[in-house]
């Protein structure tokens, strides 16, 4: 949480609070509305302070993690992350090589599909060079990642780059498809069935119009809240969506934290 | 705004209260209502959701923790909807939606289905016949998602009391049963595509007019065109999603409407979501409200 925003907020809001009370009892009614307003800001404080405490622990787990000293977060079942997602502030994006660091200790922990998704497209014109010379599978090398690591992991390490067009509009696409094969196919003008699409057929419309793609099965969300900024909704039924935190600060342990919880998850699937 | 005189929580059944005891509990009510209403006032000063949706996970885990009948944890899950309804209604919250039951539910047991259907039709009818709930806070209810699945009891009762409460102008509650968000955005898809037959109908016919009629129906479908004709147009989006138990998937809810929502899981099971979660839920989301709301500005800038 940004602080800075907060506080800001904080200050924009107590004008308007000062403006609106009624004219026959302004000064109560400004005596209470301070008073609330400090009792609000004390315990946004408390929380912060909190907040501040747990983030330390939290830190000193993620390097604990990271030197390996943690038992249960040596060996990772990643059987089932088939594609992992990841959902990045578009402000943060433009740091580049936060975003290299993070998919190449991805694919060193055995990650085979990432989907890049900010909201703007940031990271589709950062990545896009990279993404048209990677056709023939060399991905890995234009990423920039470093010799040490084994050249077949990073030879299968595929990535996506989305961005929010893709997400309603991308639907809209497919919907527009779906209705124009619907009314030039039929046109008789009247007695025409109605239309009866199902989600097998938009499903095969999103993927006629570019907007189609596996559907992730974790996603990590890097920004200041947990929001998922507009994420491609046809692919999002099911994930299991964690946040990171800001992309700035990104660990190691904290990632590797993250697929461990993800693989002691149990879905019922609606059962 | 009328004050709740009793409070609601679901290990409580007023009518097994002993008379002796009433006296008492009033005085302690009263007293929990004040405090309650002092907290609601700090809070207030910060900004306030005007929509909160839940999704309500961890019943049949409840029942199993409490060694009770399964149905009997969607009993005291219905309570706890009962009484965030009413403690949403306290904060001013407007907008509240619920998934009580997902297409996907269907799979489950046929005993289980039914035993759900059947409270589902029992709540319903209850509400129909004593409606000091839903006067206390005004509420107008709405039924989201694909009735046709329901069995003809439960849809029934449930058209009626949509009908019986449209006229309402309090809190709104939205009911997804049984609800899906790729059914619900195909279901719009179909709706569009119905409307431009109809207009292309109206254009062959010669009625209308002719070049108007001709822009509107072969026009791209545009994401505003999708917005009108889903089942929660005229509704704000969802400023939270509260998905109890700690599960952290959305598990096809409102997967259109909350580009900008805060994602919420707490832990606690949803009969167990009390009004100190509620109060937790709205803190985090003051603290991310200054983020969300400069980036659905900006959102709306580029449109």
């Amino acid at each position: 949480m940004d602080s800075k925003a907060m506080e800001a907020f904080v200050a924009s809001q107590a004008p308007i609070f000062l403006n609106q009370a009624p004219p026959h009892m302004s000064r109560p009614w400004i005596i209470l509305k301070l008073i609330l307003g400090l009792l609000w800001g004390i315990i946004h404080l408390a929380i912060s302070l909190f907040n501040l405490w747990s983030l330390l622990i939290y830190n000193l787990e993620c390097y604990l993690i990271s030197s390996g000293l943690l038992w249960k977060y040596r060996y990772l079942n990643l059987d089932r992350l088939k594609s992992l997602a990841i959902v990045v502030d578009s402000k943060e994006a433009k740091n580049t090589m936060k975003i290299r660091q993070l998919l190449c200790w991805l694919s060193t922990m055995g990650v085979k599909y990432i989907c890049l998704y900010d909201i703007e497209g940031v990271l589709k014109k950062s990545f896009e060079p990279a993404m048209k010379g990677s056709r023939d599978g060399k991905a890995g090398e234009y990423l920039g990642i470093g010799a040490s690591i084994s050249h077949s992991s990073h030879k299968d390490l595929v990535v996506e780059c989305i961005s929010g067009s893709d997400g309603k509009e991308g639907i809209a696409k497919a919907a527009n498809l779906l209705c124009s094969t619907y009314l030039n196919g039929d046109t008789h003008g009247n007695g025409k069935r109605e239309p009866a699409f199902t989600e097998a057929d938009m499903a095969s419309s999103l993927k006629a119009v570019g907007c189609g793609g596996p559907e992730p099965d974790l996603l990590l969300m890097y920004g200041p809240a947990r929001c998922h900024l507009g994420f491609p909704a046809w692919r999002l039924r099911y994930t299991e969506i964690m946040h990171m935190g800001p992309l700035k600060s990104m660990k190691y342990g904290a990632i590797v934290k993250a697929l461990y919880n993800f693989s002691k998850k149990y879905q019922n699937y609606g059962k | 705004m009328a004050g709740s005189r009793l409070s609601f929580s679901p290990s409580v059944d007023l009518k097994k209260e002993k008379p002796d005891e009433m006296v008492t509990s009033g005085v302690l009510a009263s007293l929990q209502n004040f405090l309650r209403k002092c907290l609601i006032a700090v809070l207030s000063y910060g900004p306030m959701p005007r929509h909160i949706a839940f999704i309500m996970d961890g019943n049949r885990r409840y029942a199993k923790f409490r060694s009770i009948q399964q149905g009997a944890g969607h009993r005291v899950g219905f309570s706890a909807l009962i009484a965030n309804l009413l403690y949403c209604y306290e904060m001013g919250v407007k907008y509240i939606t619920v998934y009580a039951f997902s297409i996907d539910n269907f799979k489950r047991d046929p005993s289980e289905v039914q035993s759900l259907m059947q409270l589902m039709e029992e709540k319903i009818n209850e509400l129909l016949e004593n409606r000091s709930v839903i006067n206390k806070v005004n509420c107008k209810i709405n039924f989201w998602g694909n009735l046709d699945l329901l069995c003809e009891p439960v849809r029934v009762a449930a058209q009626k009391l949509m009908a019986s409460t449209a006229g309402n102008t309090g809190i709104v509650l939205s009911v997804c049963m049984p609800y899906n968000s790729t059914s619900e955005i195909v279901n719009a898809v179909n709706e569009v595509c119905s409307e431009r037959r109809e207009m292309l109908q109206r254009e062959h016919a010669g009625y209308g007019n002719g070049h108007a009629a001709k822009n509107g129906a072969h026009s791209e479908i545009s994401v505003a065109d999708l917005d009108q004709h889903m089942y929660s147009a005229g509704c704000p989006d969802p400023d939270i999603v509260i998905r109890t138990s700690g599960e952290t998937r959305l598990s096809n809810f409102l997967l259109w409407q909350t580009t900008f929502s805060h994602l919420q899981n707490p832990d606690p099971l949803w009969p167990e979501f009390s009004f100190r979660h509620l109060v937790w839920s709205i803190l985090q989301y003051q603290r991310a409200y200054p983020y969300l709301e400069q980036n659905r500005n900006l959102a709306k800038k580029q449109m």
